[in-house]
């Protein structure tokens, strides 16, 4: 699924033992997509000797966990629907 | 929620940040220099560099400085490809 600017979404909170760029901090937080990067080689398995392909499209996401705002970037498979 | 050691990001603390900087030793910029070789040769992309470092046990982790954790990381990855045999850096 591709999301757009302004949409609301949701960090995955599932666990995943292996190399992943989603940090604990968002996982389960919901907040905005900002902007969306372009896409990249998945780090996932690229962390493990393979090509990391297919790419996987970035996106900084908007959250406010407290009184601040934190922009993260978190690729397309870690992101679910909240609107 | 679990998270593995080098996942920092929101840890509560009221331990100060250590802001200082330090200039780099000859092994700490030539470790670098491996990695960006290493990288430019197909043998070791940087996702496999922190994959290495994630690695770490726990307490080794928290001891071990940051190019420490680059020459564990190389190691243990260069050693996994058979680019290393085990132990041959101890030798």
């Amino acid at each position: 699924m591709t999301y757009r600017v302004g949409q609301r979404v949701r960090i995955a909170a599932r666990p995943h033992e292996g190399h992943h760029r989603t940090p604990a901090y968002c996982k389960g937080k919901t907040g905005r997509i900002e902007r969306i990067h372009a896409s990249f080689p998945n780090p996932e398995t690229r962390a493990y000797g393979e090509d990391g392909l297919p790419e996987q499209r970035l996106y900084s996401v908007g959250f406010n966990p407290g009184d601040f705002r934190v922009s993260v970037d978190i690729y397309e498979h870690w992101l679910e629907d909240a609107e | 929620m679990d998270r593995a050691v080098h996942d920092r990001g929101g840890w509560p603390t009221d331990a100060p940040i250590d802001r200082s900087e330090h200039d780099l030793a000859d092994w700490e910029l030539l470790t670098d220099a491996l990695a960006h070789v290493l990288a430019g040769k197909g043998l070791m992309n940087v996702d496999e560099l922190r994959r290495g470092i994630e690695s770490m046990p726990p307490d080794e982790y928290e001891q071990a400085s940051y190019y420490e954790r680059w020459l564990y990381s190389i190691e243990t990855i260069l050693t996994e490809k058979g680019v290393l045999a085990p132990g041959e850096l101890n030798a």
